[in-house]
């Protein structure tokens, strides 16, 4: 079964990625674990993403269309990037998600992904 | 007739929960499988009747409610891919009758899995083990029954959706896990206490169902000395319960209860699981609580209140596992052995939300303030305590409390 981590990260975390103090640490916190996970071939997908800074909302209401700067939400916390993985039950994606750098310093969320739609019954 | 709905009425109260727990371990589906069990039954009055009841009733209510899942598989065309598979594992799943496995410590381990929320986890045991409905479990929560059948509705479809593990935590998670379990049992256990003199009566009887629970894991994990303390904590408390009224239906107080009128025979099956589980030496809040409650049931035996073996466990509670129970059980002991000073510290420490409005930290701050003298000022704690009762019999017990300080 595919489980989807949403991986989040506070500000604080964004900022050290470019900062060159702590830019080495950050990244290789975040290596070790998708290492582990690719050593374990858990991996189906996934990516990290830019900071919220760079994020857009799009929203079309009535057929106009409005556009915001910035996350949807504006949280302590914002998605910083996502892994699918494929293990056989919760209990071992929320082990794979307790691993992350972001599970203790934030937070990570973990969904099911919805197996492929089959064709609607005749 | 009446032998047949006898009989399925007996094997649904003796077999539902392991019965449940067999048709849901594969698929995860639990509320499949508790329609499959319901038209099971239906099934049964209708032929038992006629045809004679079968040498087992349990396995053929079994091989019923398996043929019932099996058929709602053949109609749901989404799945056709899998039915080959599924068939062929429910084909190898039907064993001998007499033997098939118990699955039910698997299915109480989903129940109270961390991924639940922990408000519906002792419901979700209660219909699941035990079969009680959602009208029942709602009154004994003070939930309106559509509300529960909602939450439990949802509770099931995580666990199917979501995949949670259908297995027996690995020994590294067990101590915690195995924890949640207990709590989540010993939350039935309190609402049934709370109830069982009260104005709400949805609750009476969920003491003896938390006893049913509390004595399968035991049966099912005869090495987990925590499991044992539980059910020994919940036997000393059942066998006072009638000895907390007299007989106008006046609340008496441990103290002063007649010990004739605890039930002997729970009293000394306590004494003997607490035993064994100390053979295991391994401590835990449980154990812990029922050893309060242990010496709380010497006092008639050897004629005084051990006040410093209870100061001791509670100190032991406190630093183990601390909650504002804890603490308060610890100050109320430590009034009544005359270490007010202490008991007072202790009560101002506590964090101000969570005292607020917690019943027995206003009794203890009365009493501890009545014993240092100041009447007035217990007897407010104690008017604050009356207006956080519900037992109107503890109310009444409370009032004479402030008389008598006042005096």
């Amino acid at each position: 079964m595919q489980y989807m981590l949403l991986l989040n990260e506070p500000e604080a975390e964004f900022a050290k990625r470019n900062d060159p103090d702590q830019a080495a640490a950050y990244w290789g916190g975040w290596n070790a674990f998708i290492g582990a996970m690719a050593q374990a071939g858990v991996i189906v997908k996934g990516d990290g993403l830019q900071g919220p800074h760079t994020a857009t909302t799009v929203r079309v209401r009535d057929g106009k269309r409005t556009v915001q700067d910035g996350p949807f939400a504006d949280t302590k916390e914002q998605l910083g990037g996502y892994f699918v993985i494929e293990v056989p039950d919760l209990d071992t994606a929320l082990e794979w998600a307790a691993r992350s750098p972001s599970a203790s310093y934030a937070s990570v969320e973990v969904r099911p992904v919805l197996p492929p739609m089959s064709p609607p019954a005749s | 007739m009446n032998s047949a709905r006898d009989t399925a009425e007996r094997v649904a109260r003796a077999s539902y929960g392991r019965l449940i727990a067999i048709l849901s371990a594969r698929s995860r589906d639990i509320a499949a499988a508790e329609d499959a069990l319901a038209e099971a039954f239906a099934s049964a009055l209708r032929s038992w009747p006629d045809s004679g009841l079968p040498t087992n009733p349990e396995s053929w209510l079994l091989t019923a409610a398996r043929n019932v899942m099996k058929n709602q598989l053949r109609h749901r065309s989404i799945v056709e891919a899998a039915i080959p598979e599924l068939l062929a594992h429910s084909e190898t799943m039907v064993e001998d009758g007499a033997t098939f496995p118990d699955e039910r410590l698997k299915l109480l381990f989903v129940c109270a899995h961390p991924a639940i929320d922990a408000g519906i986890r002792t419901p979700l045991m209660l219909q699941t083990i035990l079969g009680l409905d959602a009208v029942r479990i709602g009154s004994a929560f003070l939930v309106p029954p559509t509300t529960m059948g909602q939450r439990l509705t949802r509770a099931k479809a995580k666990i199917k959706d979501a995949r949670l593990r259908f297995e027996l935590p690995s020994a590294d998670d067990m101590p915690q896990r195995l924890s949640e379990v207990l709590e989540a049992i010993y939350a039935a256990y309190g609402i049934g206490w709370d109830a069982a003199y009260g104005v709400e009566a949805g609750g009476r009887g969920l003491t003896d169902e938390a006893i049913y629970l509390g004595r399968l894991v035991v049966s099912l994990m005869p090495n987990e000395p925590e499991a044992m303390g539980l059910l020994a904590l919940m036997l000393y408390c059942d066998a006072r319960r009638d000895a907390r009224r007299d007989e106008l239906g006046q609340f008496v107080p441990l103290d002063r209860q007649d010990a004739r009128q605890w039930k002997r025979d729970l009293i000394i099956e306590a004494e003997n699981l607490l035993t064994a589980a100390s053979r295991h030496a391994r401590f835990g809040r449980f154990q812990c609580e029922a050893a309060i409650q242990s010496v709380h049931a010497q006092r008639p035996i050897t004629g005084r209140k051990n006040y410093e073996a209870i100061i001791t466990l509670y100190r032991l509670l406190a630093q183990h596992r601390p909650s504002i129970g804890a603490t308060i059980g610890l100050a109320a002991v430590l009034v009544e052995a005359g270490q007010v000073k202490e008991a007072m510290s202790l009560l101002d420490e506590l964090a101000a939300d969570a005292k607020l409005t917690y019943q027995p930290y206003w009794v203890t701050r009365g009493k501890a303030l009545h014993a240092l003298g100041e009447i007035r000022t217990g007897n407010k704690a104690i008017q604050t305590a009356i207006g956080l009762t519900e037992d109107a019999p503890v109310r009444a017990f409370l009032r004479a409390l402030l008389s008598s300080g006042a005096g």
